[in-house]
């Protein structure tokens, strides 16, 4: 038998029918700080509504660029307040649909077991070489860092030992490969179940920063889909709640 | 003026880490490219492998394994630690480093090729003169190869000046030391900052356009690099 066009399309047309049968799928753009409870929670989620969950991760500026341009998220969940409120204004989002999902928590880490001490005065100590932050212009947790060096008078003697990660994932990569000997990560990044994974870390007091508050929205594409919605009254339930809190959030 | 300081610092600091890279590359490549040009030993094609690989290898995963291994657990990163260099990472000498690994193809390859269109003849011309081995190549292989050097050295700066992925990873975006104008337009577009993005990015649009203009202006009817 020749294969023909006619049977191409209609392999085509079968395909995309079995696709369309996943319809209620939705595609979110994750903070790289919450990359690892939405990955919980994305089970559970997945278990409990039969909707499907496809998550990007990646910093909150490319989201950013890429949602005004296009890009086929439904639901987004930011690492800053900001953004999102900065979409709304723009009619990029459904209206109302913007609510605070996390607040994240800083905390100074370091891959080596008791070099970060839990009063955190090995920063006034100063004996390290390297400092890691995300990139304070553009990631949430970078500036909570910045901010809680300068509450510590530290800002001029730390300036020469910062290293920027461009966001959260890279500023805790440099610590994780002992490049840096410690750095401010997201404590999101190195809890569960209630304690420190690994190394030694000092969490700190909220006090010290603004809040890291990280909002999500329901985006212009996701208004029509049924699973953006169900994700969304999800992450505001219980059961996920209860997840977030496990990785250091506050809610 | 629509460039600030932090702009021109990070075009400062790519000329250069393009400049010394290229130097570099011109003295460790000119060797390589020699050898891979004349030699019949088997190594002759995983040399040639190994020098082409950044040609296909993303950045991200150079990066990945100088961020290991230039770090403190690294064999590099040992091995600088214990020649009192410290650790290189987050340094210019780091880029250096990385761009010198990164770049290395752009130069190598086109003094291969050079040297190969060579021959055999003017060189063995030249040991009927009694002409040293050295003394042949200095006088007769470098002018002869020169086209090959200057397309080498051009497509060896160019390519420096536009990496990106190598230096994010194992740069630390520290201002004058490793920001360099890939990394700061990358910045600008993550902080929003649109238009100092646009002039960046169309500085090196221009500046990407007028290389590559002068390099095949310059060889006119001739296919391919060499």
């Amino acid at each position: 038998m020749r294969i023909r066009p006619s049977h191409l399309v209609t392999a085509l047309a079968g395909l995309f029918a079995l696709n369309a049968a996943w319809a209620d799928e939705v595609q979110v753009a994750v903070a790289a700080n919450f990359t690892a409870p939405i990955q919980a929670i994305a089970q559970d989620f997945e278990k409990d509504t039969g909707h499907k969950l496809v998550a990007a991760y990646g910093a909150t500026g490319q989201f950013y660029a890429q949602i005004k341009n296009g890009a086929p998220f439904e639901v987004f969940l930011s690492a800053d307040d900001s953004t999102p409120a900065k979409l709304e204004e723009e009619k990029a989002i459904v209206p109302g649909s913007r609510f605070t999902y996390a607040i994240g928590t800083l905390a100074l880490w370091s891959a080596q077991p008791g070099y970060v001490d839990a009063k955190g005065d090995v920063l006034q100590k100063n004996q390290f070489k390297h400092l890691s932050i995300a990139n304070p212009k553009t990631a949430p947790y970078g500036l909570a860092a910045t901010q809680v060096l300068a509450k510590l008078n530290l800002t001029e003697a730390t300036k020469p030992k910062l290293v920027e990660g461009q966001n959260i994932t890279q500023a805790f990569q440099f610590v994780s490969t002992g490049n840096a000997e410690l750095g401010f990560v997201a404590l999101s990044q190195i809890y569960k179940d209630g304690k420190v994974q690994n190394g030694s870390a000092w969490i700190v007091p909220a006090s010290m920063h603004d809040p890291i508050r990280q909002d999500a929205v329901i985006l212009e594409k996701g208004k029509d889909n049924p699973a953006a919605k169900a994700l969304v009254d999800y992450l505001k339930g219980p059961k996920a709640a209860a997840v977030i809190k496990s990785y250091g959030y506050e809610i | 003026m629509p460039l600030d300081a932090s702009d021109l610092g990070a075009i400062w600091l790519t000329l250069k880490l393009a400049s010394l890279t290229t130097l570099i590359l011109l003295v460790v490549g000119t060797p390589i490219a020699w050898w891979l040009a004349r030699t019949r030993s088997w190594l002759r094609g995983p040399v040639g492998a190994v020098v082409a690989l950044p040609l296909v290898l993303p950045p991200t995963v150079i990066g990945f394994y100088l961020l290991i291994a230039l770090g403190p657990h690294g064999w590099l990163g040992q091995a600088t630690a214990a020649l009192g260099l410290g650790s290189v990472v987050f340094s210019f000498s780091g880029l250096v480093i990385g761009s010198v690994i990164y770049s290395m193809p752009f130069v190598v390859q086109p003094l291969q090729n050079a040297f190969g269109a060579i021959g055999q003849r003017p060189l063995e011309v030249a040991a009927t003169l009694r002409a040293s081995p050295w003394d042949t190549f200095v006088h007769v292989v470098l002018p002869l190869a020169r086209p090959g050097f200057v397309t080498a050295s051009i497509l060896g700066f160019a390519h420096t000046v536009g990496e990106f992925g190598v230096v994010l990873m194992i740069g630390g975006n520290i201002p004058d030391k490793t920001r360099v104008v890939s990394v700061q337009i990358f910045d600008h577009v993550e902080g929003m900052a649109y238009a100092q993005a646009h002039w960046l990015a169309g500085a090196m649009l221009v500046f990407s356009f007028l290389v590559l203009l002068l390099l095949y202006a310059g060889r006119r009817g001739k296919a391919g690099w060499s």
